[in-house]
């Protein structure tokens, strides 16, 4: 079987996981939790396959040694990686914690992101590493970096939870920001989901397409679309933040305190930022250093991973400040997460689209 | 200290030892940046003013252009305000550390002492345990316990028993200045970085030896131009040595210094010439897979130091490294075509051939005459041969061959195709390059201070991994008779990760009760 037989299954996988975990939020059920991370577990191991057979196919392909044909050298590959750091983080939470109440947390992230592959067009096809690429300081780069963007979106879930435990008035500034933040989060969701079925109904296959994210919806060409886009996100985000305290009365009843929460949440990026630290800044620049003889640039993509560090060394000075210590520091680490969006998929998507001209060029 | 006191360098003191104050910086610099990065940096003007005016509208783009102009934000890392927030970054570090530095020492090195039974009771973490047999009996088991955990203890003899106490990571409550500390040595290399190296770049033809890289310079009048390729000619005559040019030029070495340092030139002291330059493709394709430069170091005419660089494989000589960043062709050079002739019998030779000449097979009279060359060949649906790109992706030489002056046959040999490389008879003439074609684009770098930022990642990394995976922890052991038998207060405290302390705790609890027996 070739790689993306297993990719599909364990996109699938977590999709459903998604649901039943939502499911098993609303109703909890024993046996509804059990199948949720059954078909996580199932999910999990289809993708570890997914990536290895993908390993020996690019192996085959390279010509070049094991270490050189890491399959980590494009946003589609590291965007697997990403969400299989991620689901084995959770479900060493899961197991650590015995608690799954995350699981309707951190399947979404895994969703969006596997959605998103699918949506934006990334090419899927091998490509053996141009020179610049075969270093085994990016590899390390590549793959810490990865890890501690899972230990992050963690955090996100957890300190989102946080607030939303921990808030119980509307006018609350900590409540106003956790609904607009989950509303945004749940808008892009829809609207990649509505990417998703245009994209399959409308667009021949072998038209290659650079991006169609949100090209249904916020970008589409008619003037309509794009208001009743912002309509629907502000309609959403008002929605949320009506019923906000339902979803908190839902999360109460799990067993899971709010002080397990910051735990949680400290913890992941307790182990996050050393190896973002190590990996993301550090091996970045040590291979920017001998690939182009410059070990610090300024260029945007090193500047928001130096923008994400200081978020996070944010997150852990605020929690010594007294007043901080609480929601304020769980707003500082959901930002944190969204630096760290920004720093891999904003950078390419949008800072390069700003910056790139034609007529200039 | 009352308030009113309080001098102003106490308070500016305790600004800059304030978490807070660090805060607002950690912002700041975070939000700044975010500007840097939506601007584009050291750009031309027209392309920031149509990024703004994308953001802002054609009619507010160019005047908010000027307004961050005017405040440096199109060169905002080295503007002077995001230069002081560096400082001001540092400086607050510095204090802060200075500041606690004392205190947390005092902790560090605060040997362990015995604690009474309420102050055991008080300890974070507390468990008890009854063992069977007196306190002189059961001793040995506790020890061998504390010591199976990996404590070294300290033992004292008590009224109706002992007391073990004990502690380990005292040092590790350092891992936070570690850190803090190795930020300050990162700033200080880059800081000796940018004062006393340089970047440049050089384009060195194949078979050329330069002695100079250069630097991105102010324009130049034609007056200039001819001083400065007069004095890059004794710069070329003298393999570089700045000394020997000024002698050369008769003008004085500072002067000379001077004017190279305007002109955007900087003297190696020493030449690099570059042997050879090659791409290799991935197989059937058109993706490069490897440049590689051949180089040689020239010092005082003397060869001393050959390497093939490739990218991610620098070369370095005396401080200065030279990185592969770019290639290219030379317009209009001849070049020679170099060929690996081997007769069926074995005998083989190399040549290096131009344009029309010819070369023989040993041992036969059959002759090859090279008559034409294609950096990039290919042939269209009629089987014509053309050019398909000006750079050497498949480059190829016609030749053709005659025997004892009869015509015999003629056709392409290409690089990177051995089957073309045979001819009927099976001798073997192989394409091996087309030389001196092409230059290689060096990026050429002295910085003395890159060991200090990498001695500074590296302290960063222990200090990182001591701050949030290592603790100080403490223990004590108190042991009283207690009718014959024996019960034992454990009392136990760590300043981080007090769970993963606590499975320690109970670790040494199951190895007492498997040697000694007994129960809570
Ligand atoms: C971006 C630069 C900085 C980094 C990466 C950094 C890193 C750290 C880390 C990793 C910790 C341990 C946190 C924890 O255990 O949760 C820490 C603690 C601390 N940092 Fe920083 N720090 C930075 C800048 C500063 C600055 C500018 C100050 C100045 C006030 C400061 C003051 C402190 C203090 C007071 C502590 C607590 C020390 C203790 O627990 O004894 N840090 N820092």
């Amino acid at each position: 079987m070739d790689s993306s037989v297993f990719f599909g299954i364990s996109t699938m996988a977590y999709i459903v996981a998604m649901i039943i975990y939502i499911t098993y939020l609303a109703f909890r059920k024993g046996g509804i939790g059990v199948a949720a991370t059954t078909v996580t577990v199932i999910g999990f191991f289809s993708q570890t396959m997914a990536i290895l057979v993908r390993w020996k196919e690019f192996y085959d392909i390279s010509g070049m040694g094991i270490l050189r044909s890491v399959p980590l050298t494009n946003l589609y590959e590291s965007l697997i990686f990403f969400v299989w750091c991620l689901i084995l983080g959770y479900l060493i939470i899961e197991f650590k914690y015995k608690n799954r109440s995350f699981g309707a947390f951190v399947t979404p992230v895994a969703g969006l992101a596997l959605a998103f592959i699918d949506i934006s067009g990334v090419s899927k096809e091998i490509h053996p590493l141009i020179p610049a690429l075969q270093s085994n300081w990016l590899l390390a780069h590549v793959t810490m970096s990865f890890i501690s963007y899972a230990a992050f979106a963690l955090s996100y879930s957890t300190g989102l939870m946080y607030l939303i435990v921990k808030t119980d008035r509307r006018s609350q500034g900590a409540y106003i920001f956790w609904t607009v933040t989950l509303g945004i989060f749940i808008t892009f969701l829809f609207a990649m989901g509505l990417d998703f079925l245009t994209f399959k109904v409308t667009v021949k296959p072998e038209e290659f397409i650079k991006s169609y994210l949100f090209k249904a919806s916020f970008l589409h060409p008619s003037g309509a679309v794009k208001v009743l886009s912002w309509i629907s996100m502000a309609a959403i985000i008002f929605a949320i933040w009506r019923f906000g305290l339902i979803l908190r009365a839902v999360i109460e009843k799990f067993n899971i305190s709010a002080e397990d929460l910051d735990e949680i949440t400290y913890k992941s990026i307790a182990v996050g930022f050393p190896i973002f630290t190590l990996g993301g800044l550090i091996f970045g620049a040590i291979w920017a250093d001998q690939a182009w003889g410059t070990y610090w640039s300024w260029d945007p993509k090193e500047t928001w991973s130096l923008i994400t560090w200081f978020v996070y060394a944010f997150y852990l000075h605020g929690r010594m400040l007294r007043g901080w210590r609480g929601k304020r520091v769980a707003i500082v680490a959901v930002l944190g997460f969204m630096a760290v969006i920004f720093t891999y998929l904003g950078v390419n998507l949008l800072l390069s689209g700003l910056h790139a001209y034609g007529g200039l060029e | 200290m009352p308030e009113e006191r309080k001098t102003v360098i106490n308070r500016i003191w305790g600004l800059f030892a304030s978490v807070k104050f660090a805060i607002v910086i950690f912002s700041l610099i975070a939000l700044t940046s975010v500007i840097g990065t939506v601007l584009e940096q050291r750009a031309e003007p027209a392309r920031n003013i149509l990024i703004l005016s994308r953001l802002f509208g054609e009619s507010l783009g160019p005047t908010i252009y000027k307004v961050f102009d005017a405040v440096g934000f199109m060169d905002m890392y080295h503007s002077w305000w995001f230069r002081a927030l560096l400082v001001f970054f540092s400086t607050n570090i510095i204090i802060c550390s200075l500041d606690r530095l004392p205190r947390i020492w005092k902790l560090v090195r605060e040997p362990i002492k015995p604690l009474t039974a309420e102050q055991i009771e008080k300890a974070g973490i507390r468990r008890e345990v009854s063992l069977k047999g007196k306190p002189e009996k059961v001793k040995e088991g506790v020890t061998a316990a504390i010591k199976a955990i990996g404590f070294h203890y300290e033992e004292m003899k008590e009224d109706r028993g002992y007391q073990f106490y004990s502690q380990k990571g005292n040092y590790t409550r350092l891992g936070v200045y570690i850190t803090h500390l190795s930020i300050i040595l990162i700033l200080i290399g880059a800081l000796v970085g940018i004062s006393f190296g340089f970047k440049g770049f050089m384009n060195i033809p194949e078979g050329r030896s330069y002695p100079v890289a250069f630097s991105p310079s102010a324009s130049l009048d034609p007056g200039e131009e001819q001083d400065r390729d007069r004095l890059l000619r004794a710069l070329e005559a003298s393999w570089g040595n700045v000394a020997k040019a000024s002698g050369l030029l008769g003008i004085k070495e500072e002067d000379l210094k001077e004017k190279l340092k305007r002109y955007g030139i900087q003297p190696l002291g020493f030449s690099v010439r570059c042997d050879d330059f090659d791409v290799e493709f991935y197989e059937n394709s058109q993706m490069p897979k490897k440049y590689t430069s051949w180089l040689t170091v020239i010092e005082d005419g003397k060869e001393v130091k050959s390497k093939a660089i490739e990218v991610n494989d620098p070369l370095t000589y005396k401080g200065v490294t030279f990185y592969q960043a770019n290639y290219g062709m030379i317009p209009n050079a001849p070049g020679w075509s170099i060929m690996k002739v081997t007769s069926a019998s074995g005998a083989s030779e190399v040549k290096r051939l131009a344009l029309g000449e010819s070369f023989t097979i040993q041992g036969t009279k059959i002759e090859g005459t090279i008559r034409d060359f294609s950096p990039a060949l290919s042939f269209d649906k009629q089987g014509r041969a053309f050019t398909f790109s000006e750079m050497m992706n498949n480059p190829a030489v016609f030749v053709e061959f005659t025997e004892a002056g009869k015509e015999k046959y003629a056709g392409w040999i290409l690089k990177r195709y051995p089957e073309t490389w045979r001819t009927p008879e099976g001798h073997t003439v192989q394409f091996i390059d087309f030389w001196g074609v092409q230059y290689t684009g060096l990026q050429v770098r002295r910085d003395p201070g890159v060991w200090i930022v990498y001695l500074g990642s590296m302290v960063m990394t222990l200090g990182l991994f001591i701050a949030f995976f290592m603790s100080h922890r403490k223990l004590w052991v108190k042991m009283v008779e207690d009718k014959g038998s024996t019960r034992v207060y454990i009392g136990a405290s760590a300043n981080k990760n007090r769970a993963a302390f606590e499975r320690k705790i109970q670790k040494m609890i199951i190895f007492l009760r498997k040697r000694q027996g007994g129960g809570e």
